[in-house]
Order: C-alpha cells, then sequence, then structure tokens
C-alpha cells in the first residue's frame, strides 16, 4: 500500500514544515515550541569551557595548591606529569596553575576591553544613526580612521601613550574596537529608526525622544550581548600579543601573553610552558567565537 | 466546449496522481501533512488548487517536482508522470524532469529570477541545461521567441536586462518564459499574480491561457477564486491537507457540496453583499428553483448618515527627485488631489501600485509634507504646521497597516501595544480595564494580554491593530490594504469586524484597497488614482458599477469575477 518514498531522507527537521502546519487560527508559537533542536556539542563544549574559565578566574585555589608566582629552582623545566600537569617552566614554577591563575587576566582585560569599545561605540554608533547627515559622515569617518590601522598596532599606540598595566591595555584595545561596535550599532538604529513600528509611534504622537527611549534605542541593544560575545575571543587574542610583546601586566604576573613571552628562551629545550598557554588562548577563542557565533545566527532576523 | 472536453479525456494524462501523502519526518507527530490527494492532468487542460494558507496546496504542487522541501516524505498509490512510474525516480531523474516536463512558476519573480543574470540568460540557461539546444545562434532565437511568446515587447532589447529593471507583470512573464522555455508539458504555477495589479494580472493569466491552448497542461495554485474561475477546468479544494471539494469549476463554484467551499464563496465580498455580515454568509436552495443556490447573508447594523467634515484635502501635490546619480529626475506622485472624509464614512482609495496611493496615506498621515495644498484635520491646519502642534491632534487620527506584526515593537506583548495608545492621565487600573474592553470589542479577550504578537495568527495580529487604533478614540483611521494579506475567511472575519465598529462608534475611513470587491462591500464614497490624481471620484456603487472614465472601466474589466468567469449569473439574495 505505502510505496517507497521517493528519496532516502536523513533526519533533518525542516524549518518550514511546522510554519505550514499551523492551521487557520493557530498560533505559530505553538508549532515553534513543539520541535526542539538538539544543541550541537561545539557549543555545548564551550559552554562548558567558559563556565570553567569564569570558574577559575573567580576561584583558582580550587584548581591547584601550587602557587603561581613561587617556584622551586630544583624543580625547573619538568615535564608535564602528576605531580605537575604541565609541568614547570624555567624558575620551576607550576605551569598549570600559572595557566589557572592566568585566566583572571585574560577575561577581565578582554571583558574591560569589550565594555569600553561597546561603551563608546554604542554612543558614537546611535548618534551615527540618527537622520543628521554632517554627524554620520563625521563619526563614520572617525570609524574608518581607526579601523584603517591594524587592531593590534593601535593598541600598541594607545598603550605607548597611556603607558602599560591592566587598565590601559583594556582601554586601548577598547578603543582599538570602538569602529566594530559603532558600526553594528549605527547598521542597527539605521534599520530601526524605519521599522514601521516606529513609524506607528509617531502616530500616537509620542515626541522623537520618547520614541527614542522606548522603541529604538531598547530594540537597538538587544544585540549588544551577541555582538559582544563575538568579539570578546577576538579582543582576549589581541591582549595576549600585547602581552606578549611586553605591554600588559609585567612579570612575573601568571598572564597568558606574559607567559608565552617567558616560554621563548627554553623552547628549544622545553615545549610545556609556552604550548599550555598558547592553548588555552587559543581555546578560549574558539570558545567565544563559537558561543557568539550560535547565539547570532539564532537570533537572526529576530532582532529588527 | 464539450467537443474538446472530449478530446481532453482522450489525450494521456501528464500527471495522474493517487491517494499521495506527504510529511516531513519529525514534524506533525510524524503524522503527514498532506493525505489522499489525487490528480490527473490531461494535455490543454488547467486544474486549480484552492486553499487557504497553510492547507498543503504549494507543498502538494512542488511534490510533483519532488520539491516539497528537505526533509519531506512522499508516499503514493500510483504516481506517474508521463507514463512512468515517478515513485522509483532518483534525483538525477527528477532533475531531467523539470524545466522539460513540468515548468515552476512562483510568486515572487523578484527573488525567484537570479539578480547577476538577464532575463535572456535565465531563459537560455533553461534551454542550453537540458541540451535541447547546443548551437548558440538557435538558443538565441528559442530565448526570443519564448520572450515573445509570453508577450514581452521587444524580445531582443528585453532580453538584456535584469530581473529589477522591469515591472512587475514582465518580471512575471520573464518568469514564466524560463518556466516555459524547454517547452514542458506541465507547467505548475503557485500564485503566479498574487502580487500583480487586476490590469497586470490580466495580461499573466491570458499567458498562461496561451499555453493551455498550445497543448500544455496548467496546475494553478490560487487563494483567489475568482481566478480560478475564468481559467480552469476542474477545481480542488485543499484544506488542512485534504481534499474537500473537487470537480468541474463550474460545478464546484455554483453548486459547492462542501460547507467549507461554500462558506469559501460566499464570503467574497462585493457589492452584492454590502450591508451585510460575511463570515457568516451561507449558501441555501432556493425554494422555488431547487437549482438556483442563494447566498443568504445577515444584515449588519444600519450605518449613521455622514456627518460634519472631518478630514480635508486640499489640492496636494508631491514629487520626488532622484538622487544626482540618476540624474536629478523628478518624478510627480501626486498631482492636485483634492477630497474630504465625513463623521460616519468610509472613503476608498483605489488605484495600481505606483499610483501614489500609499504616498497620499503617508501625508495624509502627517509623516510627509505635501509640495502643494494642505491637510486640515477637524477643520484645523494640520499638514502646515509644525510636527510639535501636530501631536496633541495626533491621536485623533489613527492608522491601520497591512502588516500588522512589524508594526508592532517586537519587545512589547499585546496589553504594551494598546496601553501605548491609551491616554496616560488613566490609572493602571482603569487602563487594564480599558484594554481588556478594547479586546473584546475586536472579539479577543484578556487571555490575549501577555501574548507576544509573533505568536498570533494573521487575523488576531489584525485585530490587535484595530483595537490599538480604536484605543485613541478617533476621528478617522486610514486603512491601508488590511485584509489584503489575509485569507478569505478570516478577511470576511476582519472585514465584518470594521463594518460593525465602524458603524457603531461614527469613526471616518480612508480605506486604500487594491480589491475593488472589498472596495465595493465596504466604502461609501470611492476615489480612484492613475498616475498621481483622482481620475474619478462618486459614490462606490455608482462610480464601480458605471465607471465614466476610461481608466476606472479598464481596472473593472480586468478584475476576474466568479460570475463572469463562469459566463453565468451567481443568484445572490439578502436575508
Amino acid at each position: 500500500m505505502t510505496a517507497p518514498s521517493h528519496r532516502a531522507f536523513d533526519t533533518a527537521v525542516p524549518l518550514e514544515a511546522p510554519e505550514d502546519l499551523a492551521g487557520l487560527e493557530a498560533s505559530p508559537a505553538a508549532a515553534a515550541i513543539g520541535v526542539r533542536r538538539r544543541l550541537p556539542p561545539g557549543l555545548i563544549l564551550s559552554g562548558i569551557f567558559v563556565a570553567v574559565l569564569i570558574a577559575a578566574s573567580i576561584a583558582p585555589s580550587v584548581f591547584t595548591h601550587f602557587d603561581p608566582l613561587v617556584g622551586d629552582f630544583s624543580e625547573g623545566l619538568k615535564p608535564p606529569g602528576w605531580v605537575h600537569l604541565f609541568g614547570t617552566d624555567r624558575l620551576g614554577r607550576d605551569v598549570f596553575a600559572r595557566t589557572i591563575f592566568g585566566t583572571r587576566y585574560s577575561l577581565l582585560i578582554g571583558f574591560g576591553g569589550v565594555a569600553v569599545g561597546l561603551g563608546a561605540g554604542i554612543v558614537l554608533g546611535i548618534i551615527a544613526g540618527q537622520r543628521n547627515r554632517i554627524l554620520d559622515e563625521a563619526v563614520s569617518r572617525l570609524f574608518d580612521m581607526l579601523s584603517s590601522f591594524p587592531g593590534v598596532l593601535l593598541a600598541m599606540l594607545i598603550v605607548t601613550f597611556l603607558g602599560q598595566g591592566m587598565l590601559n591595555i583594556a582601554i586601548a584595545v577598547g578603543i582599538a574596537g570602538i569602529p566594530k561596535f559603532g558600526r553594528v550599532v549605527r547598521a542597527q538604529t539605521q534599520l530601526i529608526r524605519d521599522a514601521d513600528y516606529v513609524t506607528q509611534a509617531a502616530i500616537y504622537g509620542l515626541s522623537r525622544w520618547q520614541v527614542f527611549i522606548r522603541h529604538v534605542l531598547p530594540n537597538v541593544l538587544v544585540a549588544i550581548p551577541i555582538i559582544a560575545t563575538v568579539y570578546i575571543g577576538s579582543t582576549i587574542l589581541i591582549v595576549s600579543g600585547l602581552s606578549f610583546l611586553g605591554l600588559g601586566p609585567q612579570p612575573p604576573t601568571p598572564e597568558w601573553g606574559v607567559m608565552l613571552a617567558e616560554s621563548r628562551d627554553v623552547l628549544r629545550v622545553a615545549w610545556w610552558p609556552g604550548v599550555f598557554p598558547g592553548v588555552a588562548i587559543t581555546a578560549t577563542v574558539i570558545a567565544f567565537s563559537v558561543i557568539g557565533n550560535h547565539l547570532q545566527q539564532r537570533f537572526e532576523g529576530r532582532l529588527a | 466546449m464539450t467537443g474538446s472536453a472530449l478530446q481532453k479525456d482522450r489525450a494521456a494524462p501528464i500527471v495522474e496522481v493517487q491517494g499521495l501523502s506527504i510529511g516531513f519526518a519529525g514534524a506533525n507527530g510524524d503524522k503527514p501533512i498532506v493525505t489522499d490527494f489525487d490528480l490527473t492532468i490531461r494535455p490543454g487542460e488547467c486544474v486549480a488548487l484552492v486553499g487557504e494558507s497553510g492547507s498543503g496546496k504549494s507543498i502538494t504542487a512542488r511534490s510533483l517536482l519532488n520539491l516539497a522541501g528537505e526533509g519531506a516524505r512522499t508516499a503514493a498509490r500510483r504516481f506517474v508522470i508521463k507514463g512512468r512510474d515517478a515513485r522509483n525516480f532518483s534525483e538525477a531523474d527528477w532533475r531531467k524532469l523539470r524545466g522539460t516536463v513540468t515548468g515552476l512558476v512562483m510568486q515572487d519573480a523578484l527573488v525567484s529570477l537570479d539578480p547577476l543574470r538577464t532575463i535572456g540568460q535565465e531563459v537560455a540557461e533553461v534551454i542550453s541545461s537540458h541540451r535541447i539546444l547546443t548551437n548558440p545562434g538557435a538558443i538565441r532565437d528559442r530565448t526570443l521567441e519564448t520572450l515573445g511568446k509570453v508577450g514581452i515587447p521587444n524580445p531582443a532589447d528585453r532580453a538584456l536586462q535584469y530581473a529589477h529593471q522591469l515591472s512587475g507583470g514582465l518580471r512575471q512573464r520573464a518568469l514564466i518564459a524560463s518556466a516555459i522555455a524547454a517547452d514542458p508539458d506541465l507547467i505548475i504555477a503557485d500564485e503566479p499574480t498574487t502580487s500583480l495589479d487586476v490590469t497586470v494580472q490580466a495580461q499573466v493569466l491570458h499567458v498562461l491561457a496561451e499555453r493551455i491552448r498550445e497543448g500544455a497542461g496548467l496546475l494553478l495554485i490560487s487563494h483567489d477564486l475568482a481566478v480560478v474561475a475564468g481559467i480552469a477546468d476542474r477545481v480542488i479544494v485543499m484544506r488542512d491537507g485534504r481534499v474537500v471539494d473537487s470537480g468541474p469549476t463550474r460545478d464546484v463554484l455554483t453548486h459547492p457540496r462542501h460547507p467549507y467551499t461554500r462558506q469559501l464563496i460566499a464570503a467574497i465580498p462585493s457589492g452584492q453583499s454590502r450591508g451585510s455580515r460575511l463570515a457568516s454568509a451561507r449558501f441555501e436552495l432556493g425554494a422555488a428553483d431547487p437549482a438556483a443556490i442563494a447566498i443568504v447573508r445577515e444584515p449588519l447594523p444600519q450605518r449613521r448618515a455622514a456627518g460634519e467634515v472631518v478630514l480635508e484635502v486640499e489640492g496636494i501635490a508631491k514629487s520626488f527627485v532622484a538622487p544626482k546619480a540618476a540624474g536629478r529626475a523628478k518624478s510627480v506622485v501626486l498631482q492636485d488631489i483634492s477630497f474630504d472624509v465625513r463623521v460616519g464614512e468610509v472613503v476608498g482609495i483605489v488605484g495600481e501600485s505606483g499610483s501614489g496611493k500609499s504616498t497620499c496615506a503617508k501625508i495624509v498621515l502627517g509623516l510627509l509634507p505635501p509640495d502643494e495644498g494642505e491637510v486640515r484635520l477637524l477643520g484645523q491646519p494640520w499638514s502646515s504646521v509644525a510636527e510639535a502642534h501636530r501631536r496633541r491632534l495626533r491621536r485623533k487620527l489613527q492608522y491601520i497597516p497591512q502588516d500588522a506584526l512589524s508594526s508592532f515593537d517586537p519587545r512589547y506583548r499585546v496589553s504594551d501595544i494598546i496601553a501605548e495608545n491609551l491616554p496616560r492621565s488613566d490609572s493602571r487600573i482603569a487602563r487594564l480595564d480599558r484594554i481588556v474592553s478594547l479586546l473584546e470589542l475586536v472579539g479577543l479577550n484578556a487571555d490575549h494580554l501577555n501574548r507576544l504578537p509573533r505568536s498570533l495568527s494573521g487575523g488576531q495580529r489584525q485585530r490587535v491593530s484595530i483595537a490599538r487604533a480604536l484605543a485613541a478614540e478617533p476621528a478617522v483611521i486610514v486603512c491601508d490594504e488590511p485584509v489584503s494579506a489575509l485569507d478569505i475567511c478570516i478577511q470576511a472575519q476582519v472585514l465584518d469586524l470594521l463594518t460593525e465598529l465602524q458603524s457603531r462608534l461614527g469613526t471616518a475611513l480612508l480605506f486604500i484597497s487594491h480589491d475593488l470587491g472589498v472596495i465595493e462591500h465596504l466604502c461609501d464614497r470611492v476615489l480612484v488614482f492613475q498616475n498621481g490624481r483622482i481620475v474619478e471620484q462618486g459614490d462606490a456603487g455608482a462610480v464601480l458599477k458605471h465607471p465614466r472614465h476610461a481608466y476606472t472601466q479598464s481596472l473593472l474589466a480586468s478584475v476576474p469575477d466568479i460570475r463572469r468567469g463562469l459566463g453565468t449569473g451567481l443568484a445572490a439574495a439578502h436575508a
């Protein structure tokens, strides 16, 4: 009775199907809730990794009993083993402990940098997104100027002016990130500025300021957490690069970039003092990018 | 007619499907979306598939090309295409079939045609990829011939143009050309005229009818029964994935057996349905003549007589200047538009796209300043004053857009949407009471207060939009195509709601629509727009029955009509 289907299909679930099923007055939401997709394993892994990073930056001593700053010279350059999971560096300090304690610096400067970039980017982006062409031109050219330097170079330049240190480096990468955030916010503002519901609000008789506060601003800000997550990874990468060059936290601070720099001299005889912090940086950047990209895809189209 | 019908019956069917079911793995509880669907199409025959959105008509038609979508599972008792059993076709078999045996014409030509290729390339590709012709010169000749066949003037010039450079009608014809370029036996047209103006729709339907006369089969998917009446030999009415009614067009449309089909036909707005409810209209057998079927409708409450003028539009004109790159060409969008709207009156605006209807609405709403002329609201200057001065009068003039969903802030719930348009002086509780009573007024209830508009159906969204407009207790509401995106039954409910509220509250409506049936059903007076001018205005019944201006006449002649399509009178009576 039932003939074989035209084609052997795998288990892919079509997106349109539930919509099509929704009857005359049935709600499409019910259909959307009905199908629960499994999260991709890469995303779950990234989520767990970021959770561990946050835990490690809040309470690093839970993960290790070694002191990240004090080492035993006689234990120098021991390969990874049971006592020293990631081995020891030239001064006999535990690389695992240093990597764990280093998490807070990378995250803190990363978040701080994104916060600075976002704060300035939101304000400038919203200004540029208004209907004033002169303001838009001025701000957009500023963005062009900032983004014409490579991020690392610009941050280096700013650190040279401000001086070394964690706060300054956060400000520096923040400024370097302004055009990225600013352009996204500007585009989002322009999109929402012309949305039908903003026109509708004008028909209610709301003033321009009321319309902006009630309808434009909140809908622009909806996208912010997503943009922020996407860029945290790349910000951390720049921070590590600057630290590597000696522009960030100074030794003996167990910052990942600093650790990489210190490991250079011994790389010929011992790979572990360099590889582990390197892997930590790479994994952190990937984890944040995976989560950010997932959020972006998921909320695509819902934001406008 | 009977001779050709006999001939059609003798010819071997192009497609024969019995007991077709289509489902999607993991969706709908693994139950099929379409069940037990039968279809036979012979050369020179047009079968129409009718039903509301979500009835499964598009998926069914696409499954004839094995394009129902990823993960679709189809099964059939019998599935024969051109004498071959399609149930065991491989993807390669289907690919060979598409274009040569079956051609697909979709609704939106702008997204269906590749923006980076000229329409000539688009059509030539179909011919060359199926290796019908290999000689470039011959392909070119065939391309131009095909473009000419679908009524594209100067095919040699037009072939070099891109989809976005063509008007809607030409674009749709180019899409049809690409579908028929390989001379398929069967054309599947999925709502081919839905986004087109009536006059253009008439031309496109003519092109399709021409193909049928040349011996092609046509599967026409449409929600518009009037379009179907004019072209289809047989009709299949679908609902919830099932065939509820089918048979020769005339039988189905004049003697519909299934209650759903009857409701569908009875809910079509027209001059005859004026003053009565659409949603509750039903078919009834005539007492004297059992063959004659009449539509019985309940009357709506009596409308109030028109009162004083609330909205005056005097000699407005608007033109746009193209940007420098486009040579600063000036295009006149509106010219010398004057009309007024009185209390309790419904004034309709009809016209094709580009006739200036929406620009006129924007100027009336105070969103766009006119170049010349003046709009006055409640006797006070409106278009000539600054926005700050307009603001206190804004509540008196409200708006119901076509797309309700995009007019709602995506973060807002139903209660927030309506609350925003209530006077802020009221207390919270008084406002909540008012919101609930407004929701009840439009046929919703307190359960909808916390719903997000996304989770509402199209009809419910439009009801919320109406409640929002009424919240301001306006004197005039501008309605821009408020029902054109809705299915016929939902459209009937929303139109009933609008007319009833309008007669109860006496709010004046300025009602923009391209659907002359809706205008005739609802409006007291009508303004006919053409190229930014009012070419005719007056009593809606008089203008639409006895149009004086040539443009109105051609507009009316292009509107497909069930009665005219069937060449017969459908008796109608009022209860």
